[in-house]
């Protein structure tokens, strides 16, 4: 799929050197279509999900990538809520791909139905009036976003599945790796593992359905392509995905200040570092 | 210094566990028992919240190179204590506190009644290193508790300071009686599914799958159908959710759960009866049971006096 990026955000990236694993650039005012409504849908559905968590699904289902412009604006509303979290009584405030899941305190059970009604009827606010949020939520929201580039050696050792893609795909290994690092992604949200991103924009001759005999253990670093999706394994996991590439770059770092890498929002560029195809 | 001299499968260091990080894919982990592991440390006028050992299997032996008091909770475990010469063995009471003096070993068998978690406090708390607020164990992502993995024969407990001379022997909390029904509220995805399903689903007994864990349990029992098959999007999940995978075989989330998945969910378990989770053991049944939302509340309403209650109990009696 393609995520849409204006030519703006391509030529301040490739204007720029890869040396650092961990670079921040502000991304131009000029986002790409963050308010075309015509992009969203008309009436987000809300689930309650037991008594003190409500799940918001902002796209229909049957999509496993929402538009860009949609999980912008949901960015934006996650921005909002967590500068609101403890006025709000919020827990957890998890984006996932096109939805968000809000759950409140457990404290005073006796309120939660008042404390409910009032976060439904503010969530549903801030994503239909997003110019009406604090202090412009949707700017804010995209100028904390970082670019990070990660340093990847593909094939070989540390990528032993990239002549399974190759053959699947029909392209040559070298061509995998030039596309797989030419693409511009963006971090959709996180979960599955600490620090695990779940990246839009990998370009679609690359996908290639998951292994039908998952691995016992994908090895941390490990970046992978499953299905339409690739991602890197911030820790040793099982899993069912091809294996094209390693990074030495710490994805999650329980002790660090903030601890995960990459955040929602954060656009992703994988550079070769050498391979051994 | 407390020793692990034995240790069975599964005995790992919990506390409240983490809370406001899923955004970041960290899983809650703590006390499957959040109920028990309060009442433990409030027997011992710990933090309601200090960490302490949960335990799955036993046998667990524990060798004491120093006075500390303990109390035991959640599912009734047999367990006693003793110096090795000593002619007689001491029984542990389950809520009840006791002091475990030097160079005595504690020894936690097995349940005494079918059940599946017990929980062990030690005055002060298990005193391991915070990480991201908790030191609950995380056995997933392999951080917190004691090198983020089950512990082992050999491992050493460091415990906080405590004013354990203040423990009185024989002062006891009932246990709460777990049952095999779990009270839900039908879930975000439970119009998707068949009204044959729908209808199952509350009234079939679910055996626990011997497969279950920490993660979830899995059920056991007459599969259940979608109206059509669904591609649901990547969504944030909690412990308590019910999820149905393709193979129709309910999984019910619990703390050490990924933090998003992408399967219907049928229903999701209250809140007041998520404890319970910890002590259905495989091979055992449970039923779900409908409740309208204002009973849900008032379950939790009621479990949030009891443990205002316990806390005050405990707090008259350690200060």
């Amino acid at each position: 799929m393609s995520c849409g990026f204006g030519s703006g955000v391509l030529g301040l990236l490739f204007g720029c050197s890869w040396h650092s694993c961990r670079q921040f650039y502000r991304l131009p005012a000029m986002t790409p279509n963050i308010d075309s409504r015509a992009a969203l849908v008309a009436t987000p559905r809300v689930s309650r999900l037991g008594e003190d968590a409500l799940l918001f699904l902002f796209t229909a289902t049957g999509t496993s990538t929402p538009p860009l412009p949609l999980q912008q604006r949901l960015w934006a509303v996650t921005t909002e809520l967590e500068a609101r979290r403890e006025e709000m009584g919020l827990l957890e405030i998890v984006p996932g791909m096109g939805n968000l899941l809000l759950r409140l305190t457990a404290s005073n059970a006796h309120q939660i139905q008042t404390r409910i009604d009032v976060l439904t009827s503010r969530v549903l606010n801030f994503w239909n009036n997003p110019e009406t949020a604090s202090s412009s939520a949707l700017n804010t929201a995209e100028q904390l976003r970082h670019t990070i580039t990660i340093p990847v050696t593909y094939g070989g050792e540390a990528g032993p599945d990239l002549q399974t893609v190759s053959a699947h795909t029909g392209l040559s290994a070298e061509t995998i790796i030039e596309r797989h690092s030419a693409g511009l992604y963006r971090v959709f949200c996180l979960g599955f593992l600490p620090g695990f991103a779940y990246l839009g924009g990998l370009d679609p001759a690359l996908a290639i359905p998951r292994r039908a005999t998952p691995r016992l253990s994908i090895p941390a670093g490990s970046v992978a392509i499953g299905g339409s999706q690739t991602a890197v394994y911030p820790s040793a996991t099982p899993g069912g995905w091809h294996i094209i590439g390693r990074t030495d770059t710490t994805l999650f770092d329980a002790a660090r200040q903030r601890p995960a890498l990459l955040l929602p929002g954060d656009t992703v560029r994988f550079v070769a570092t050498g391979s051994t195809t | 210094m407390i020793e692990i001299s034995r240790c069975g499968a599964l005995t790992t260091i919990q506390d409240i566990g983490r809370h406001g990080l899923r955004h970041l894919g960290i899983s809650q982990s703590g006390a499957l028992d959040p109920i028990a592991l309060q009442q433990a440390n409030l027997l011992l006028g710990n933090a309601p919240g200090a960490a302490v050992l949960e335990i799955s299997f036993g046998p667990l032996a524990l060798r004491f190179e120093q006075d500390c008091a303990v109390a035991m909770s959640g599912s009734s475990f047999a367990a006693s204590h003793s110096t090795p010469d000593a002619a007689f063995e001491t029984r542990l009471l389950p809520g009840h506190a006791a002091i475990i003096r030097s160079g005595e070993t504690l020894t936690v068998s097995k349940p005494l009644v079918p059940g599946a978690r017990c929980y062990l406090a030690f005055a002060g708390g298990i005193d391991v290193p915070m990480v991201m607020g908790s030191r609950s164990t995380d056995l997933n992502a392999g951080f917190g508790g004691l090198q983020g993995r089950a512990l082992q024969a050999g491992d050493l407990l460091p415990t906080g300071p405590s004013s354990q001379h203040q423990v009185e022997s024989g002062k006891g909390i009932r246990p709460l009686s777990p049952s095999h029904i779990l009270r839900a509220l039908p879930g975000p995805d439970y119009e998707s599914f068949t009204t044959d399903s729908q209808i199952l689903f509350w009234s079939q007994p679910w055996r626990i799958s011997h497969q279950s864990n920490r993660m979830g349990l899995r059920l056991n029992g007459s599969a259940l159908q979608l109206e059509a098959p669904r591609e649901l999007c990547s969504a944030g999940v909690l412990p308590g959710d019910v999820q149905v995978p393709p193979d129709g075989l309910p999984i019910v989330l619990a703390n050490d759960a990924q933090t998003i998945g992408g399967y219907p969910r049928i229903a999701n378990v209250i809140r007041a009866d998520l404890w319970q989770l910890a002590h259905v053991p495989p091979g055992t049944s449970v039923y779900f049971v409908p409740v309208a939302l204002e009973e849900a509340i008032a379950a939790k309403e009621r479990q949030e006096r009891y443990l205002q209650r316990l806390s005050e109990y405990s707090q008259r009696s350690f200060t």
